[in-house]
């Protein structure tokens, strides 16, 4: 019998292109924000997940090792979790259950990347995920590869980038309010996207999330326990993962069917039948202005290709019928990548706690949803949180 | 859950942004203090039956895939074994070299990241042969940026044939397909 689990705690460090503390100290300030929040100290913590995205940023094999003394994970059970950019909503399910199978009362989730020792840019290290046989000797950037899926997503819908851009607009509006955001922007246009520097058509510079250091953290408590913390929780109410298959050229990219996957499974254990009715705001994975779009739809919030509509008739503004990214997301807070469990699941606790401040979304939501997206365009990670 | 039983204390979240901020100007500066490391690491891969197949028939200028019956698929590249089924794959089968733009990019950006002023044209073809959205990653030359679209018949442009190492690389690039061509 899975036991209930709830967010009793969040931390989140600045979120910089570089960042001069180590990955270690960057661990130590996030969980000592997060342990401040809930009164607790290292003794309290039963066990520990670390998320960390690929070791060649770092250039430290097996890194969870190397970052274990700021996760406060010495001496307890400690497991670093990995896919990628799902990295961030995947550690946290991680920590979950930890706690829903009874093993630990109270679990800490830190997430830390810091993209920036990988010099002078982490895009060399992304030439090493490619498949080493049939796609690494055409020398690919990555870039190339979610310029092929926005592509492919546009065409298939008929979307003007205009209409992509509007995202970038709005998530970097939304971040004026986050003390920790690397690219906030209250004055950026429509127009200063679409004419931004072009990188990959249809990418452009003002598409994309800014490479990021940064660290954030959650304490997860059973419902045994959580009464001695707060009369108000804020429950995880539902995960759920799932993976495409590695040959992404035998797939067509205009919908990710793993993201749908992922958050039926999600769903289903928190019992909600009509996604649209029940959630009433989400934080899907946007390190590209079309990523917000296509996860919108791969979350089941709206038809497919109806993202882009909703966008553009305001539904998805803070304070819009559903906000999406109130947090800034990571176009406007940063992408240092498991550290966006910052943005995707701290702010979801923040928000349903009424405590986001100047980000708070005006409409009391109870219901919120976050998801992360990774590995080769093939892995949904998605976390349901609930007030009550 | 009412409104009321919200007594959380209101405040806003989080409180502060610990970090500190380093600037491009403090490196060239020499403000922080840092170390560095190279590494030098070397890779050989051995390549399965599968691919071995597969880049030994591309040094010939032939495309080969895999069948799988039971999903009723023509799978490129080929692969030993079903990974929806999960049941070998059933028979090597040769395809046509031309095939149909799936999606694409024209991309500024080198492998590094560096600008280049002369664009990449990349992008998936699905191989005439093979099932729906069936191919793989490459090149598209010998079409201007502004000539290339989602749709478009395209045919591999192979290196002569004593230049052919068994890669991926065997092929050149993808052109239009003419017409007449097959």
């Amino acid at each position: 019998m899975m036991r209930k689990v709830a967010v009793i705690g969040a931390g989140m460090t600045l979120f910089r292109r570089r960042l001069l503390e180590t990955g270690k100290e960057l661990s130590f300030l996030a969980t000592k924000m997060a342990m401040e929040d809930c009164e607790l100290e290292k003794k309290d913590i039963d066990m520990v997940v670390m998320g960390s995205a690929p070791d060649a940023f770092d250039g430290i094999h097996m890194k969870g090792e190397n970052l274990l003394d700021g996760a406060a994970a010495t001496n307890k059970p400690y497991v670093r979790v990995f896919n990628g950019g799902g990295t961030g909503v995947f550690a946290p399910i991680a920590g979950w259950w930890h706690v829903a199978s009874g093993v630990a009362d109270i679990c800490l989730v830190v997430c830390e990347e810091k993209m920036s020792s990988c010099f002078p840019h982490p895009q060399t290290a992304f030439q090493h995920i490619w498949d080493p046989i049939i796609d690494r000797p055409l020398h690919p950037n990555l870039v190339w590869l979610f310029a092929m899926e926005m592509n492919r997503y546009m065409t298939v819908y008929n979307i003007k980038k205009e209409d992509i851009a509007r995202v970038a607009v709005k998530n970097k509006r939304n971040a004026v309010g986050h003390p920790c955001a690397q690219l906030p922007d209250e004055k950026i246009t429509i127009d200063d996207v679409l004419n931004s520097e072009v990188m990959a058509w249809p990418v452009q510079r003002l598409d994309i999330s800014p490479p990021s250091d940064g660290a954030s953290a959650l304490i997860l408590c059973s419902e045994e326990k959580v009464k001695q913390f707060s009369q108000d929780q804020i429950w995880i109410d539902g995960v759920g993962w799932n993976i495409d298959s590695t040959m992404w050229t035998n797939r067509d990219l205009y919908f990710p069917r793993y993201v749908a996957n992922a958050a039926k499974m999600a769903y289903k254990m928190a019992r909600i039948q009509d996604p649209r009715e029940e959630i009433d705001f989400a934080e899907p994975y946007d390190p590209f202005d079309y990523k917000e779009l296509h996860h919108m739809e791969g979350l089941l919030l709206c038809d497919k290709g109806e993202a882009p509509i909703l966008t553009r008739e305001g539904v998805t503004q803070r304070d819009g019928d559903l906000p999406i990214c109130p947090s800034g997301g990571l176009l406007g807070v940063g992408n240092p990548i498991a550290a966006t469990m910052g943005q995707k699941v701290c702010e979801l606790y923040w928000q349903l706690s009424g405590n986001a401040g100047k980000r708070q979304i005006p409409t009391d939501p109870q219901v919120g949803v976050g998801q992360a997206w990774g590995d080769i365009m093939q892995m949904g990670t998605v976390i349901v949180l609930r007030r009550g | 859950m009412k409104l009321e039983v919200m007594t959380i204390k209101k405040e806003a979240y989080p409180k502060y942004a610990p970090g500190t901020h380093v600037s491009n100007k403090d490196i060239i500066n020499n403000n922080i203090t840092y170390s560095w490391w190279e590494p030098e690491v070397q890779y050989s891969w051995s390549l399965g039956p599968a691919y071995s197949r597969f880049l030994q028939e591309l040094k010939k200028g032939r495309i080969i895939g895999r069948t799988c019956k039971k999903c009723n698929r023509v799978i490129v590249p080929p692969r030993m074994f079903c990974e929806y089924c999960y049941k070998p794959t059933d028979d090597w089968i040769y395809l046509k070299d031309t095939g149909t733009i799936e999606t694409y990019s024209i991309s500024y950006l080198d492998p590094n990241a560096k600008r280049i002023k002369d664009p990449i044209l990349i992008g998936v073809i699905s191989i005439d042969g093979a099932s729906p959205q069936h191919g793989f990653m490459h090149y598209f030359n010998e079409m201007k940026s502004e000539e290339i679209y989602i749709g478009m018949k395209v045919k591999a442009m192979w290196k002569p044939e004593n230049e052919r190492t068994g890669s991926i690389t065997d092929i050149k690039y993808f052109k239009p397909l003419k017409g007449g061509e097959r």
